[in-house]
């Protein structure tokens, strides 16, 4: 069993719901992103995602864009990001790590070499946002041949053709966009998420998970009540933006606690 | 003999091309491909095209006998397709044209685009303007800067400009930030890319929309000069004038086609916009595969001209192929080399040139002088350069 089953396993018989906080790799440094992603778990996340920055993340908004230019300006790249996984897995062998990035940086570095790395590194699972999968099927099989799951957004506009699509080529769990837009968009419509969240699960056994518009406690438990993880991206980077370097692993554990408090409550 | 038939369904010129874009587009992009699909060769809706192209525009544009600069170069018969002459200045006018009849007919109301130097910013504000449509242009917060006039001139037009502060501030940056509002604004908006890049559909329609260029060059050509030109030479930055251009001549025998991209400061400096000349690795940007400038970490890297429409870091995926398989040239010249040429077009013909356009101008000049005079080039003069002005003097140093 992966370590994403193992997870999801765990926390269905504990009848709890995966918490999954997203945060830039090399945000605002790259010396504090290993010691964000232990805090984070330390105060409840149960799968870390991390973003590999790239220099044109057009599927996101503002807040990760800055997130993103912060890394930038430390030239964090794939390499690099590999190189925070090993770390952070030296201490920590159970929570699983997604990388969530862009297709040009896993094309430099090569397609094979990439999984074959990721692997090594203790990577769980790549999101490469403008993969669809009529244009990944390679990819799909070079990350499956390393164990690694292939995780796909599902978005309002994805009917139920292209949903049985992607599910087919997808592992671990599927990322549902709750809303149209790019990430940290507003107005979250939870009925509306949850209808959707529904027609997904008669099409697949796998987790699903919600991101895009979770903001605070009140939208994190409203996501946890229809899906089985939540995510949530811009609102940590937020937090990390009005941090400084003292209190940064303070605040984002404190908020991290608090979303988890939320979930379980 | 086998005639070429690119992209194939799903947007693909051999390796390049495709659509590499988020799950949040797909369904925009497959609901522009079917109706794209029904109306390309629907004759109602190209006599519509065609009324706008011939009574808007003012198309065909002239084909010219550049005679002076003949004389002057000493070698091939220089001859230019006056895409100059056409309404807004540049070619760019015909394909948001083409663009904005199909966004009327899904019924959409509001309209966006990217844009660098801003020729393809105001003609999509004409054509909204013409058929009643909001438009919003995302634009370079540098290229603002730079390009004062024109931002002024889609103002007028009734657009909104909005500057983009994020990344380089350029056109790769507008053009990340018009994909985010449409993926935001899916319902009521009809994104109007501007270049023969981004995902399927795009590089082949914006490519048919440009192709009435060549089509009325062969034609033109023949009644001219009773024959076809030795070569065909057209400035590439995204590559829409060069592949309106080529495109209707790639099955033409003895026909040698011929990008010129920015060399900038000279393709050994770093400082250019050159991805084909360089021999940039392939990589995915903007949703398509195709030769980018990048690191090697796989950041897209910041691109010099001074010609703000060739200061792309990429290329139409339709150009990869042509350079892959030989059926076009690609070379580069610098920004010295493309001033000459366009201080030597003004002065020999009367003619100002775009910065863009100007590059062609100035490998045209080069490949004739080695050419006999009973050759002949086509050179696709873009647009005029009348919005570069205020560049050419400050580069001069003067202040208008």
């Amino acid at each position: 069993m992966s370590r994403i089953q193992a997870t999801f396993a765990a926390l269905k018989s504990q009848g709890k719901k995966a918490l999954i906080p997203y945060i830039t790799a090399g945000d605002p440094h790259p010396k504090h992103t290993v010691a964000l992603m232990h805090a984070m778990v330390q105060s409840g996340a149960n799968i870390i995602e991390l973003g590999v920055p790239f220099s044109d993340p057009m599927a996101d908004g503002p807040v990760i864009q800055r997130a993103t230019e912060r890394a930038l300006v430390h030239k964090v790249g794939l390499r690099d990001v590999l190189d925070m996984v090993r770390e952070f897995r030296r201490t920590d062998a159970n929570t699983p790590v997604v990388l969530m990035g862009y297709a040009n940086p896993v094309e430099a570095m090569g397609q094979a070499n990439f999984a074959r790395q990721a692997h090594e590194a203790g990577v769980d699972g790549v999101l490469t946002v403008d993969y669809p999968p009529e244009e990944c099927q390679e990819f799909v099989e070079l990350l499956q041949a390393e164990q690694l799951a292939p995780i796909f957004l599902l978005s309002p506009t994805s009917d139920k053709n292209r949903v049985e699509k992607i599910v087919r080529q997808a592992a671990g769990f599927v990322y549902y966009v709750s809303l149209k837009g790019v990430t940290g968009s507003q107005n979250l419509d939870i009925a509306e998420v949850g209808a959707k969240v529904q027609a997904i699960r008669g099409q697949t056994d796998l987790p699903i998970g919600v991101g895009f518009g979770v903001r605070d406690a009140a939208t994190a438990k409203a996501v946890a009540n229809v899906a089985d993880a939540v995510v949530i991206g811009s609102r940590m980077i937020q937090e990390i933006e009005h941090s400084s370097a003292d209190n940064l692993l303070d605040n984002v554990a404190q908020l991290t606690t608090s979303l988890r408090a939320a979930i379980d409550a | 003999m086998q005639l070429y038939d690119m992209p194939d369904a799903q947007g693909h010129f051999g390796p390049y091309g495709g659509i590499f874009v988020a799950e949040t587009l797909i369904e925009a992009l497959e609901e522009l491909r079917v109706m794209y699909e029904r109306y390309r060769h629907d004759p109602e809706f190209l006599a519509e095209f065609a009324y706008d192209l011939k009574h808007f525009v003012g198309r065909p544009s002239p084909i010219y006998y550049a005679e002076r600069l003949t004389q002057k170069v000493g070698g091939a018969k220089i001859y230019l397709k006056r895409e100059d002459l056409n309404h807004t200045g540049a070619h760019k006018v015909n394909n948001t044209i083409g663009q904005a009849l199909l966004a009327k007919r899904m019924g959409k109301p509001r309209v966006i685009a990217e844009t660098g130097a801003g020729q393809h910013g105001v003609a999509t504000a004409t054509i909204a303007a013409r058929l009643g449509l909001e438009c919003v242009v995302y634009m370079g917060a540098e290229d603002v800067k730079r390009q004062a006039p024109n931002v002024f001139r889609m103002k007028l037009l009734g657009a909104t400009v909005i500057p983009v502060e994020s990344g380089s501030k350029t056109l790769k940056d507008a053009l990340n930030e018009a994909m985010r509002d449409w993926v935001t604004n899916i319902s009521n908006t009809f994104y109007i890319i501007g270049t023969v890049a981004g995902p399927h559909p795009y590089p082949m329609m914006v490519r048919d929309f440009q192709a009435v260029i060549g089509i009325e060059a062969k034609e033109q050509m023949q009644e001219m000069t009773g024959r076809q030109p030795d070569a065909v030479i057209a400035c590439v930055g995204g590559g829409s004038n060069a592949m309106g251009i080529f495109h209707p001549y790639i099955d033409v025998d003895g026909v040698r086609l011929i990008g010129v991209e920015a060399a900038g400061h000279g393709i050994e400096t770093g400082r250019h916009a050159a991805p084909l000349t360089a021999n940039s690795p392939a990589g995915v940007l903007h949703g398509n595969r195709t030769y980018l400038m990048q690191d090697e970490n796989g950041q897209i890297i910041e691109t010099h001209s001074v010609s703000a429409g060739l200061d792309y870091p990429g290329v139409g995926p339709e150009h990869a192929w042509l350079k892959d398989i030989k059926r076009a040239e690609y070379v580069a010249v610098t920004d010295d080399e493309a001033m000459e040429a366009f201080h030597t077009l003004c002065r020999t013909e009367g003619i100002i040139p775009a910065l863009e356009s100007s590059h062609a101008v100035a490998y045209a000049m080069k490949l004739a002088a080695t050419m006999s005079p009973d050759q002949v080039l086509l050179v696709n003069l873009s647009g005029r350069g009348d919005k570069d002005i205020n560049t050419v003097a400050s580069l001069a140093g003067i202040t208008l």
